[in-house]
């Protein structure tokens, strides 16, 4: 078998990883660094993020705020050491992308411009016109192009990771453009995969977001942390998952069910005015959006189309003067992407899988329990974004602890032997499962395709916006089903040339395992919080529950759910004002008295 | 289903990917307008060229006297030199009604931070063409 | 509309086939489809084998690139309905100018390898500490390279340039168009050492100013551009360096 060998290895090259390998490659140039992807590093999904990245830098606002806003809008579920790093380093880091070219929105006066974003109560989001994260990763990944210590190795698929002696050692991966199956070792490896959204049947994800790294850790011995909290969107077109941005609720468009209704005023949102009111009706809180969506499709007051249960967003009454001043890219994503023009048409919307606050558990370091293993990004639960991310914390999250992973890898790779021999033993035992179980293998009855819908049905069913322990159970049941059906699976495919299919069976293995440890956490944790709702137990119980779930897989191929209490600070639990406010299920507006020190 | 499979030869050895290249055919250009307007707009260099012979031929029967310059005149009368005048000119004319379209492009002009539309760049080499030519027309004409 | 409609697919396996043969497949036609749905419809319900790049489904990840009956396209933005009546049929091919790696899926990292040759980062002689806050830039600094901060790395440019085509050493457009971003970033000051790449029979004088990279661009880039306001440069440069030997560079045209 062949083999390569590095000091730190990448999983990944979107946002977080090349962060980590630039930081790896500054901290030690001797060190050799490969970043290997399964696409091309531009690819990846931090290149869809609109937004914009959060970090203080005007005066009227301070870290303590930032701060806050994270810990309140993440319903007290963040580490708090954790959010106080993040929002310490998150401007340095921005500032330090504007070093290497990104070009930042400015103010007329030539510094950097920043902008409102929801549960940010200052300006505080750094953006890049309406392609933030795209420009983010052109910047790094154009910077990555002059450190000579990365090697990339792209469109290699990471199957394995490779552990002896209780530390990890390197990965197995699938060259895609020869199909060759080999090792790369290294005294270090980052995960940085991103999230896993496409366990979900809606989603604003891309094709390539399928929790690989969190199963590769999961399945190596590290534990996931807070896998119950995934993040909706209100408003997502249905079958593409395109985001319509809440924009386009604040600019006066209506959410109409299938008799033209504006159903928002039946869900305690207030009532129908004729010009946008703040906190009222379409302009409520995202998670309440959402949840009025479930009740309308219960009560059968949705549309029902080929892509599942829809709403409309009327923009029409706004007239197309308004549209393409204010929302020119709504309009350009409606009619280049899904062929509606929201000028004459109603926008068909549903709630949407955007983000999984969940991940591979770190610490502020991005270390896992698992020595030499590290992740960051959306990949990773550390955790800043506790039971529901704000908007733009995650494209600080993937610069912030990609660097610091990166520098953490990078000194602990240099203390290390080069791997061993008998990981190469382990290598070709994984070579020899994927000829067996996938490449070669003949007579599966099974399609992936049928599969992957089962599971993205059965989880948005049991482990959607509403769960309750029965479905869950059901669920687990039913994915449990899943898995021995997927090893039935027959491939088309068995070429070695290129062979998308092999990666997409090893993806839905890979979600497969994922989706299990986020209802088996879903199950565990009962009560509501953030974006945990748990109808058969509807209030947060933080005398239980101000803990992180901590799933681990058993050697069986079975999870435990742990806790572990969350690290507080200095801002205690606004347990009184979070209650009465919590009716409205919004991050709480009213400052808290602090708990100094 | 496939419609043609043919073995493959030299043969494909594991791992080494075997790219094929397609072979660019010498009338690539033939099968959409927009790349034989292009060639045609380099072939417009030709009949340049020939606007250039001509009037260094002129040069030449005017030094030789007025016997070769009415030779000259009259061979510039014969239906194949008008011909060829008649496509040179509107290859010329060809020639340069692309390249005003694509001079804003190469040459964008910016006012107080703002780029000048194109066509308010294109307008102005419009302009000047049609002077000239006006100018040139009252001179020859008079 | 018709609600069925006729794919021509190119086919290339390494394994098995010496070139390409077309597979036709019918896909049903919804309003909401764009060629890579029916792409995946294929992969998904009849033939797991067909191969091709794919991944955000919105425009942005630059995977998607293909030959649609012809032209240079991105499949997540080509409605399927666009064609419903040309015959019922689309053709679907890799991207043309581009070694095949197998059905739809084209080689790219020659492409990579000519975006690092133009030094496409932000080039500083001096060192500033982060402490000094961010280099200031105007918003009217910032449109001035803008436009060419905004490619996504299709490579349909370079599908759509017959230079590609035909001398494969030629930089092509994306990548000097990303040069020229950085050339035109006020906060840049490396356009000198872009210049050796650049101004090259293979850099921007290999370009005859087709204009197609910029019509094909699926965010207006506009790379003939790029490259023309380069070469326009160049020759000032050359000439006035005739008249001032030393210390100047045209390249260097921030506002």
């Amino acid at each position: 078998m062949d083999v390569s060998s590095h000091d730190v290895l990448l999983v990944g090259g979107g946002g977080a990883g090349l962060r980590a390998a630039i930081a790896a490659a500054e901290v030690n140039p001797q060190l050799s660094i490969a970043v290997v992807s399964k696409v091309y590093p531009m690819r990846s999904h931090t290149v869809s993020a609109e937004g914009g990245a959060a970090g203080v830098i005007k005066e009227d606002d301070s870290l303590d705020e930032h701060a806050y806003d994270s810990i309140s809008g993440g319903d007290w579920l963040c580490d708090q050491d954790a959010v106080e790093t993040f929002v310490k380093e998150a401007p340095q880091e921005l500032l330090q992308l504007e070093r290497w070219g990104c070009p930042w929105s400015r103010e007329p006066n030539g510094h950097i411009a920043v902008r409102a974003f929801g549960g940010m109560k200052k300006r505080r989001t750094w953006f890049a016109a309406d392609k933030t994260g795209f420009h983010m990763l052109h910047t790094l990944f154009q910077t990555s192009l002059r450190f000579d210590p990365i090697t990339r190795y792209d469109e290699w698929f990471v199957t394995k990771l490779l552990v002896d002696e209780g530390r990890v050692q390197g990965v197995v991966a699938i060259e895609l453009m020869s199909g060759r199956i080999q090792a790369i070792t290294a005294k270090a490896v980052i995960l940085c995969t991103g999230g896993c959204g496409r366990i979900f049947p809606f989603t604003t994800n891309a094709n390539i977001k399928n929790g690989d790294g969190m199963a590769l850790a999961y399945r190596a011995g590290a534990p996931l942390k807070d896998m119950e909290f995934v993040q909706y969107h209100p408003t997502g077109l249905p079958f593409t998952g395109i985001l319509i941005t809440e924009a386009a609720r604040s600019e006066g468009g209506y959410m109409l069910n299938k008799d033209g209704y504006r159903y928002l005023q039946d869900y305690n949102l207030g009532k129908p005015q004729p010009k946008p009111v703040l906190r009222s009706m379409e302009l409520g809180p995202r998670d309440r959006l959402s949840q009025a969506f479930v009740s309308e499709d219960q009560k059968g007051r949705t549309i029902q189309t080929p892509y599942g249960s829809i709403v409309h967003l009327d923009l029409r009454h706004l007239g197309e003067k308004v549209i393409n001043t204010k929302l020119p890219f709504v309009r350009e994503l409606c009619m280049k992407y899904q062929n509606i023009d929201p000028v004459k048409e109603l926008i068909p919307v549903r709630p949407v899988v955007h983000y999984m606050m969940g991940g591979v558990s770190t610490d502020i370091d991005g270390a896992t329990p698992l020595a030499g293993l590290y992740a960051a990004g959306e990949v990773a639960c550390v955790s800043i974004n506790g039971a529901n991310r704000l908007g733009s914390n995650s494209l600080p999250e993937c610069l912030v602890f990609g660097a610091r992973a990166g520098k953490a890898a990078a000194l602990f790779a240099a203390q290390q032997k080069v791997p061993n021999g008998s990981v190469l033993a382990q290598a070709t035992d994984e070579r020899k499962r994927l000829e067996s179980q996938f490449l070669f293998k003949t007579g599966g009855r099974e399609r992936i395709s049928t599969i992957r819908e089962g599971m993205q049905t059965t989880v948005e069913k049991c482990a959607g916006i509403y769960r309750d322990g029965a479905s869950l159970a059901e669920g687990a049941d039913t994915l449990r089903q899943l898995q021995e059906r997927f090893a039935d699976i027959n491939l088309d495919d068995h070429n070695r040339t290129f062979n998308t299919e092999l990666e997409a069976a090893l993806e839905l293995g890979f979600m497969l395992d994922v989706a299990e440890s986020i209802v088996q956490c879903a199950l565990h944790r009962t009560e509501s919080r953030g974006a945990h709702q748990r109808t058969d137990f509807p209030a947060r119980d933080d005398k239980r529950f101000l803990a992180h779930s901590i799933v681990h897989r058993n050697p069986d191929g079975s999870s435990r759910v742990e806790l572990l209490p969350v690290k507080i600070t200095r801002w205690a639990p606004g347990e009184r004002v979070y209650g009465e406010l919590s009716q409205t299920n919004e991050p709480p507006q009213a400052v808290l008295t602090r708990k100094a020190g | 289903m496939r419609q043609e499979i043919v073995k493959a030869a030299p043969a494909y050895t594991e791992f080494h990917p075997r790219w094929y290249r397609a072979p660019v055919s010498v009338y690539w250009w033939l099968g959409q307008w927009r790349y034989l307007k292009f060639i045609l707009r380099e072939l417009s260099s030709l009949f340049v060229a020939s606007f250039v012979v001509i009037t260094l031929l002129q040069v030449r029967a005017l030094r030789n006297g007025p016997e070769a310059y009415s030779r000259f005149q009259h061979w510039l009368q014969s239906p194949w030199m008008i011909a060829l005048n008649l496509v040179s000119f509107l290859f010329v004319v060809f020639h340069t009604i692309t390249w005003f379209n694509l001079a804003p492009r190469a040459m964008p002009i910016w006012v107080r931070g703002k780029r000048l539309p194109e066509f308010l760049v294109a307008a102005p080499n419009y302009a000047i063409w049609l002077v000239a030519s006006v100018v040139i027309a009252w001179f020859v004409l008079r | 509309m018709a609600d069925k409609i006729i794919l021509e697919v190119a086919r290339y396996s390494p394994e098995q086939d010496t070139k390409p043969c077309f597979a036709t497949y019918e896909v049903p036609v919804h309003k909401e489809w764009v060629v890579l749905d029916a792409l995946n419809y294929i992969k998904d319900k009849v033939d797991g084998s067909l191969t091709y790049r794919w991944s955000c489904r919105m425009g942005i990840c630059g995977s998607c690139g293909m030959m649609v009956n012809g032209e240079p396209k991105l499949t997540c933005a080509t409605f399927l309905s666009s064609y419903a009546h040309n015959g019922n049929k689309i053709r679907v091919e890799p991207l043309r100018y581009f070694p095949v790696v197998r059905d739809l899926v084209t080689e790219l990292s020659d492409f990579l390898v000519k975006l690092k040759k133009v030094k496409p980062w932000l080039i500083r002689k001096d060192t500033v500490p982060l402490s000094q806050g961010e280099f200031l830039q105007t918003p009217e600094q910032l449109d001035y390279y803008k436009q060419f901060s905004m490619c996504i790395n299709c490579t349909l440019c370079y599908s759509a340039c017959p230079v590609v085509g035909l001398d494969p050493k030629f930089v092509g457009p994306a990548a000097i168009a990303l040069a020229q971003r950085y050339n035109l970033d006020s906060r840049d000051q490396g356009a000198v050492e872009r210049i050796a790449v650049l101004a090259h029979p293979e850099g921007i004088w290999g370009c005859t100013f087709v204009g197609e990279c910029t019509k094909v661009c699926p965010k207006h880039v506009d790379p003939a551009g790029a490259i023309q306001q380069y070469k326009l440069n160049a020759v000032l440069d050359w000439l006035t360096s005739f008249l001032m030997p030393r210390g100047h560079n045209s390249q260097d045209v921030k506002p």
